[in-house]
C-alpha cells in the first residue's frame, strides 16, 4: 500500500484562466542558466521544498508580509509549479500598523498573480477585545494569536514562512520542516533530525508544520537573487526622501504608533528600509541606494545586520526571538 | 589545491565534528570572524551579554549558541547552521554539538555535507571520539575530510606532534576507505587564528593551504557518480489551461546522474520505458540537468507516472524490491526491536514496513560489530532487514548517498526514528573494526 498519494488541486477554486496566462507572461523570454551556481542551487532547494509540501500536505498556505523575503518566497513558489498556477493561497497578518506602501504592494501582487488572500487582522482583535494594546504600543507580539487562529480556522497544515537562518541565533537552530503543536509552539529541544533532503511532514490533527524554503539564503543571497530575477519589491526598500524622526537609534516613520517624539522633531532624510515589519518596531536606515546594484554595494560594506539595524523587537532581551518562536511566532 | 580545469561550483556544504573541549565553537567563531561574517551589532550584543555575566572578555561562544538553555549551560544542544562567504565561494556550515551522546547530531549534520572538518586537540591527538566520528563519517560516505589539529600553539615540538597526528589520521582514514587526496590535515590555533584565514609564522614545518584556502579550492563535485539518472517524481504538473491543455510534466529534483533530452528512461516501479522529451524550468528549457537541480521532465510517451515513482536511466535501473538489508543510525529514545512496524520514506515515496530482524550492532566504543543484539537504542548503529508493503527502487548507499538513503518514521507519533542506509554500509568500517561486519 502506498501511503503518500498525489494531491489533486482544484484549480477552479482559486484561480481563473486569466491567471494562468499571466504566469506565462511572467517568465516569457527568459533563458535558464546552464551554470549550477549558488543562486540556482538555493533556488532548486527552495523549489524542491515547495513541491514536497504540495505533494504531502492537504492545505498549505504562504505567509506573506509584503517584505522582501516573502516576495522572494512567492516568486519561487510560482516558479516551482510553472506552467501551472501556484496551488497555495497567501496569508497576511495585518497588524494595522503597516506602512501604506506595504499594503499597496500586497494588493498589487495579489491582483497580478490572481492569488487568494487570507487576512488575519490585529485591528479586529483589538476592536472586539480579544487583544489589548500593549503599553509600549508594539504590535509585533500581538500577531501571534490572529496568526494561530487563522491557521486553525482555515485548517492550514503547512505554513510557509520566509525566515532565514542567518537572521538570528535562534533561527539558526530552526529546521526546514518545523513541527508546531496545537498551540503553535516551537520546542527547540524536541526537533526532528533533518537528514539528507528527506523532509518528514507527518503531524497529528491540530498540529501543523512551518516550512522555511529560504532557510539557507543569506540577506546578500536574497538581494543577489532579487537583482538576478528582477523581482519587484515594495518601494520603501529603495532610497527615497521621507519625513522621519529618531527613536532608539532608528529612523522611524510617524504613524498610528506615534511620533514625532518630543525632542526628536521630523526631519526629511534619504532613507530606505532593510526589513518590513510593524511600523512601530521597524526603522529605516539612512541610504542613497536607489536600485538593486546600489543596495548590493551598500550591504557588502555594512557593519550592521538587518535586524540589529532596524528591528526594535529583537533588542528586548537576549532570547527575544526564541521566546516569540516558542509562543507560536514564525 | 585543485588541479581540475572545470569551473568549481561556488557553494560548499560542510559540517564540523569533534569532541567537546577541542575548541570547535572557537573555530566556528574564528571562521565567521575572519570572513567578516560577524557584524558589529552581533559583536556588541555578545559584549553586552558577557559584561552582564561579569566576564572580563567577550565570550564568543555566545555568538553561536542561540538557545537559552545553551547559554545557561554553556554547551551546544542542537545543530545550527552558519553562513559565511569569501570572494570565491559561499559556505553553509552545519555546526554540530560534540558530546559523545549526540551522535544523532553528527549524523544529521554530516548527511548533506560535502566536507567535514574534524577537530582534535593537539595535546590529545587522535582519541576514541575521533575514531568514532571518522567511522560514522565513513559510514555516511562524506566525500572529503579536513583534520584540524587545534591548539597547536599549546604543544612543545609542534612539528613532531603535528606530523605524528597527521600520520595516524591518514592511516585511520585510509583504512576507512578515503583516498589520501580527499583528506587534508592542517595545524591551527582557532584562538589565535593561526592557519585559519592567515598563514602562520609559527608553523614553518607546514607548507599546505590555510583552512580557508583549502575550503575555497577543494573540488566539491567529488561525489562518486556510480549510478545513472535517478529522478524521484515529486509532483505531477498539469495546468489544464487554454495555453497548456495537455501539458503533463513530472516535477522533481535530480537526485543522481544527469537528465538529458533524448535519453531513454524507465519509470519505476512500473518498468515502463520512454524518452526524455523536454526538461522544463520557468526560465525556459534545458538540454541537461545535473544533480541537485529542480526541473520538470516531460516524457515523449504518455505513460502513467505519479508522485513516489522514480524516473531512471535504462542501463542500470535498480530492481524494485520488497525486502532489503539496511544500516540504520537509531535516533530515537524508543528502542528498535525485531517485528517493529515503521514507515520507510525513500525519495518521494513513503511505505509501511516491518523490521524482520535486527542482525548486528556496531559497537562504537570497541569499533567492533556484535551480532544479534536484542535491540538498537538511541545513537546505536546496526544492520537490519526490512520488509516493505510496496516496491522500492533502492540503490546501495555506497553507490549513491541520495538514492540509497531513507528515513524510518514512527507511524504513531510521526517522529523520525532513524537514518537509513540501504545495504551493509557497515562493511565500509570493517577494517577499522578489525573483523567482518
Amino acid at each position: 500500500m502506498r501511503v503518500a498519494l498525489i494531491m489533486t488541486i482544484d484549480l477552479t477554486d482559486q484561480f481563473t484562466t486569466e491567471t494562468a496566462s499571466d504566469i506565462d507572461a511572467l517568465f516569457a523570454g527568459r533563458t535558464a542558466p546552464e551554470d549550477f551556481d549558488t543562486l540556482t542551487a538555493l533556488e532548486s532547494e527552495a523549489i524542491h521544498i515547495f513541491r514536497e509540501v504540495a505533494g504531502e500536505f492537504e492545505r498549505p498556505v504562504i505567509m506573506f508580509s509584503g517584505g522582501k523575503d516573502s516576495t522572494v518566497l512567492l516568486h519561487l513558489a510560482i516558479k516551482a509549479f510553472w506552467p501551472a498556477p501556484m496551488p497555495f493561497p497567501v496569508l497576511h497578518v495585518d497588524t494595522g500598523h503597516n506602512l501604506p506602501e506595504v499594503l499597496e504592494f500586497r494588493d498589487r501582487l495579489v491582483e497580478k498573480h490572481g492569488l487568494r488572500l487570507v487576512v488575519a487582522s490585529v485591528e479586529d482583535y483589538l476592536a472586539d477585545g480579544r487583544l489589548q494594546e500593549r503599553p509600549d504600543g508594539i504590535r509585533n507580539p500581538l500577531q501571534i494569536q490572529p496568526l494561530l487562529d487563522a491557521i486553525a480556522d482555515n485548517r492550514f497544515d503547512a505554513v510557509f514562512g520566509g525566515a532565514r537562518r542567518d537572521e538570528e541565533r535562534a533561527r539558526a537552530k530552526e529546521r526546514i520542516f518545523s513541527l508546531r503543536d496545537a498551540f503553535g509552539q516551537w520546542d527547540p529541544k524536541r526537533q526532528r533530525p533533518e537528514l539528507w533532503n528527506l523532509y518528514n511532514g507527518r503531524h497529528a490533527p491540530g498540529e501543523h508544520v512551518r516550512v522555511f524554503p529560504l532557510s539557507n539564503f543569506t540577506e546578500l543571497d536574497i538581494w543577489r537573487y532579487i537583482a538576478r530575477e528582477d523581482i519587484a519589491l515594495a518601494s520603501l526598500y529603495y532610497a527615497h526622501e521621507r519625513e522621519v524622526f529618531h527613536r532608539d537609534g532608528m529612523w522611524m516613520t510617524p504613524g498610528p504608533w506615534g511620533g514625532p517624539d518630543e525632542g526628536s522633531p521630523l526631519q526629511t532624510k534619504s532613507v530606505r528600509y532593510r526589513t518590513v515589519g510593524d511600523g512601530s518596531t521597524t526603522g529605516a536606515v539612512l541610504s542613497d541606494a536607489a536600485d538593486n546594484q546600489a543596495i548590493l554595494d551598500e550591504l557588502t560594506v555594512s557593519r550592521l545586520t538587518e535586524r540589529g539595524a532596524t528591528r526594535g523587537d529583537d533588542r528586548v532581551s537576549e532570547a527575544a526571538m526564541e521566546d516569540r518562536k516558542r509562543q507560536g511566532y514564525f | 589545491m585543485s588541479t581540475e580545469t572545470t569551473a568549481q561550483p561556488d557553494l560548499l556544504r560542510l559540517a564540523t565534528a569533534g569532541s567537546v573541549d577541542d575548541g570547535k565553537s572557537t573555530l566556528v567563531g574564528r571562521l565567521l570572524y575572519d570572513t567578516k561574517s560577524v557584524l558589529a551589532d552581533q559583536i556588541d550584543a555578545v559584549t553586552r551579554a558577557s559584561v552582564d555575566r561579569g566576564l572580563a572578555t567577550p565570550d564568543l561562544s555566545l555568538l553561536v549558541d542561540g538557545l537559552r538553555a545553551e547559554r545557561e549551560q554553556g554547551i551546544t544542544i542542537d545543530v545550527a547552521y552558519r553562513y559565511f562567504a569569501t570572494p570565491s565561494r559561499t559556505f553553509v556550515l552545519a555546526d554540530t554539538p560534540g558530546h559523545v551522546q549526540y551522535t544523532r547530531n553528527t549524523v544529521s549534520g554530516a548527511s548533506t555535507a560535502q566536507l567535514v572538518v574534524l577537530l582534535v586537540d593537539a595535546r590529545n591527538g587522535v582519541v576514541a571520539q575521533t575514531r568514532r566520528h571518522a567511522a560514522v563519517l565513513a559510514l555516511l560516505g562524506v566525500p572529503r575530510l579536513v583534520l584540524a589539529v587545534n591548539k597547536i600553539d599549546l604543544v612543545d615540538d609542534a612539528a613532531a606532534v603535528y606530523r605524528d597526528i597527521a600520520a595516524e589520521f591518514a592511516e585511520l582514514t585510509a583504512s576507512l576507505g578515503w583516498d589520501p587526496s580527499a583528506v587534508q590535515s592542517i595545524p591551527v590555533s582557532a584562538l589565535h587564528g593561526d592557519n585559519v584565514a592567515v598563514r602562520s609564522e609559527n608553523t614553518p614545518y607546514y607548507s599546505g593551504p590555510t583552512l580557508i584556502e583549502h575550503l575555497e579550492s577543494v573540488p566539491v563535485d567529488a561525489e562518486p557518480d556510480t549510478v545513472g539518472l535517478r529522478f524521484p517524481v515529486q509532483y505531477v504538473i498539469r495546468p489544464r489551461t487554454p495555453e497548456h491543455p495537455d501539458y503533463r510534466g513530472y516535477a522533481g529534483q535530480v537526485a543522481v546522474g544527469t537528465a538529458r533530452v533524448g535519453d531513454p528512461v524507465v519509470a519505476l516501479p512500473s518498468g515502463v520505458r520512454s524518452t526524455i522529451g523536454r526538461i522544463d524550468t520557468a526560465d525556459g528549457p534545458l538540454d541537461a540537468a545535473q544533480p541537485g537541480r529542480s526541473v520538470t521532465i516531460v516524457l515523449a510517451d504518455d505513460i502513467d507516472v505519479s508522485r513516489g515513482d522514480v524516473i531512471s536511466s535504462v542501463g542500470d535501473a535498480p530492481t524494485p524490491v520488497r525486502e532489503f538489508a539496511a544500516t540504520v543510525c537509531w535516533l530515537a529514545e524508543r528502542p528498535l526491536r525485531t517485528g517493529a512496524r515503521v514507515l520507510v520514506k525513500h525519495g518521494t515515496q513513503t511505505v509501511q514496513a516491518i523490521v524482520d530482524t535486527v542482525e548486528s550492532r556496531f559497537d562504537e566504543q570497541a569499533l567492533a560489530v556484535a551480532p544479534a543484539p536484542e535491540e538498537l537504542g538511541l545513537n546505536d548503529i546496526g544492520l537490519v532487514h526490512l520488509r516493505t508493503a510496496g516496491e522500492l527502487p533502492v540503490d546501495d548507499y555506497r553507490a549513491s548517498r541520495r538514492s540509497g538513503s531513507f528515513l524510518l518514521i514512527d507511524p504513531a507519533s510521526g517522529n523520525t526514528l532513524s537514518a537509513g542506509l540501504v545495504g551493509n554500509a557497515l562493511e565500509a568500517v570493517r577494517t577499522v573494526a578489525g573483523q567482518p561486519a
